[in-house]
């Protein structure tokens, strides 16, 4: 698009980064949490299950805050992983990333566990008769069958990571080139004298990539759909 | 080889079962809530049972007193469910090879080409599972299940989901497995008709215990299991060698030892050996050789043995020769005939009673 700054261009790239490394990053942790809410039977399962959900109901501030209590520079693990690795989240885009994931984990074990609860187990069974191990059957039967809610959770954290802005502020506040995602620029714009047609701007561009987003999950959720149900896309 | 020999509770239910068979097909028999399912899942490794043992050729898949416990995948026992469960998400051919991956290179003796002509499913091998019909469904499922190399098959129900024409479609190539693979079987039913045509030995199940376990005309012969083995259905199972077939009538004469049955649409050469169900309900006896009568079959034999009657009828067991014959009769007529062991009768049993529903071949 003609006309846009090499600011506002950083902010597009960042975002785009930060999400999606979001999401690619709590993926797996996404699928694992999935399958024990739905198959584990354990104690405090219940509190787990609202642990995981805490974040779509808590104030993205509160989460951002905690994240930094935590993963701060002198934050339990935050000074562990800066003082083991030489690791440093807490205002790097990585910390924007983390933000972005925690807020759309929620949204994304959701949809994988509802599509892993309707698989119907007996063809798992059927699957260990053949000499699958359990391993196996995870990997060629569960997970395949899975995949239309794996393709919905991703999509569905990567659109709420985009527009992630309260969490991201507080953990890891607002550096251009670094922590200032889209929204955040957006909002800074608003707060500079004559930044409204850059705003306005941004906001556009915003609108247009969660509008690809959600046709984007739309079609691949169709053919994921498709795959697990043996009809040809 | 099979050995059984397991108790287990699930719920309210109480399965109580025990046999041993070592012939090509052992059939399950019994209503449905018999308890042939979980026996089946038993054997296959996918209910634990609370004790017992189960062998196959030797090796032991469970045995709690010395707590063994072979997990499903590492049995080698071939399932084919009754609605299939084929893996939805692959094509008909990575179904089939799925359990051949998981099979070691020395075990593997099921060859792809040869389940695929057995079962004839070359056409089917690029679709997916929702492209097929039921009995396409099943003929896969069973190529699957034989494709991993099993030590004994598991059939549970596989006609059950199927229509007529499908079911003897299925019954077809299940006899195929039979006679060119020689694996062993258990198959489970609820229908005689299939045992007939398939069963050397059957176990009969009922209310969750193995009631009796032999040779299927034994246990068809037995007149205190008749409760069990079928009411409309039930009747005597004969082994028998075609003798010769009357082309022009289309009458084939079946010969036992100690007589011969004559029918209509046996599929056989003569030589060969086929088995014959003889319905009890379509047998009558007469205590005189009857004159000017259309029934065919006329055979001379003696009263066995009188059953405990239920409501209006009764059933009597006739020797002819060396093999019982059933008889379902009312009540009255048993009285009014005088009826009683050891005296001598003609069972007649009509030939257009004994058609190709009734007849298998071994």
């Amino acid at each position: 698009m003609p006309g846009l700054t090499p600011e506002e261009w950083e902010a597009i790239r960042l975002s785009l980064r930060v999400s999606l490394s979001g999401v690619a990053a709590s993926l797996p942790l996404g699928v694992a949490v999935a399958m024990l809410l739905a198959r584990a039977r354990f104690p405090g399962k219940s509190v787990f299950d609202a642990v995981v959900h805490l974040p779509l109901v808590l104030p993205p501030v509160v989460v951002g805050y905690f994240l930094l209590l935590v993963l701060g520079r002198k934050g339990p693990i935050g000074g562990w992983l800066e003082s083991a690795f030489g690791v440093v989240v807490a205002f790097r885009w990585t910390g924007a990333a983390i933000a972005a994931a925690v807020m759309g984990f929620p949204l994304m074990v959701r949809a994988m566990r509802l599509s892993i609860e309707a698989i119907d187990t007996r063809i798992e069974s059927a699957a260990a008769t053949l000499g699958a191990n359990p391993a196996w059957v995870f990997a060629t039967v569960t997970l395949p069958l899975m995949l239309p809610g794996i393709v919905t959770g991703a999509l569905l954290s990567f659109a709420r990571s985009l527009g992630e802005f309260g969490a991201t502020i507080t953990f890891v506040s607002n550096i251009p080139g670094e922590t200032r995602t889209l929204p955040i620029a957006i909002y800074t714009y608003t707060q500079v004298p004559g930044g409204d047609l850059q705003a306005l701007r941004l906001s556009f561009i915003a609108v247009v990539l969660s509008l690809g987003a959600l046709l984007a999950s739309e079609l691949l959720v169709r053919r994921a759909t498709a795959r697990a149900a043996g009809r040809d896309a | 080889m099979l050995e059984v020999d397991v108790r287990h509770r699930q719920g309210g239910f109480r399965l109580e079962a025990s046999f041993a068979s070592d012939v090509a097909v052992t059939a399950l028999f019994g209503r449905s809530g018999a308890g042939k399912t979980t026996l089946v899942n038993v054997i296959a490794g996918l209910v634990r049972p609370d004790e017992g043992r189960v062998l196959v050729n030797g090796r032991v898949l469970v045995d709690t007193a010395r707590r063994v416990w072979v997990p499903a995948q590492r049995r080698r026992v071939g399932y084919v469910f009754q609605e299939g469960r084929l893996f939805p998400h692959l094509t008909v051919r990575q179904n089939l090879l799925y359990g051949r991956f998981f099979t070691a290179a020395e075990d593997r003796y099921a060859v792809l080409d040869q389940v695929i002509s057995l079962l004839d499913i070359a056409p089917l091998l690029e679709r997916r599972p929702a492209a097929l019909s039921g009995g396409e469904k099943q003929r896969v499922a069973i190529g699957r299940a034989l494709l991993a190399s099993p030590r004994i098959l598991l059939l549970d129900e596989p006609l059950a989901s199927l229509d007529a024409g499908r079911k003897s479609e299925i019954l077809f190539y299940v006899e195929r497995l039979r006679d060119e693979l020689r694996i062993p079987m258990v198959y489970v039913t609820h229908e005689i008709e299939e045992i007939v045509r398939l069963a050397e030995r059957m176990v009969l199940m009922s209310d969750g215990r193995s009631v009796a376990c032999g040779p299927v005309p034994e246990i068809m012969a037995r007149l205190d299991l008749r409760p069990m083995t079928g009411r409309f259905e039930g009747g005597a199972v004969l082994d028998t060698v075609v003798a010769a077939h009357d082309l022009d009538y289309g009458i084939t004469t079946l010969a036992f030892p100690g007589g011969e049955l004559e029918c209509t649409g046996v599929d056989a050469l003569p030589g060969e050996r086929v088995r014959v169900r003889i319905r009890a309900r379509d047998v009558s006896i007469a205590l005189e050789r009857p004159a000017g009568i259309s029934v065919r079959n006329v055979l001379a034999g003696r009263i066995a043995e009188i059953g405990a009657p239920r409501g209006p009828e009764v059933d009597v067991r006739i020797e002819v020769g060396q093999v019982s014959l059933l008889a379902r009769l009312t009540r009255r007529s048993a009285e009014e005939l005088g009826l009683a062991p050891g005296r001598p009768a003609y069972a007649l049993v009509k030939s257009v009673a004994l058609d190709h529903r009734s007849v298998g071949y071994a």
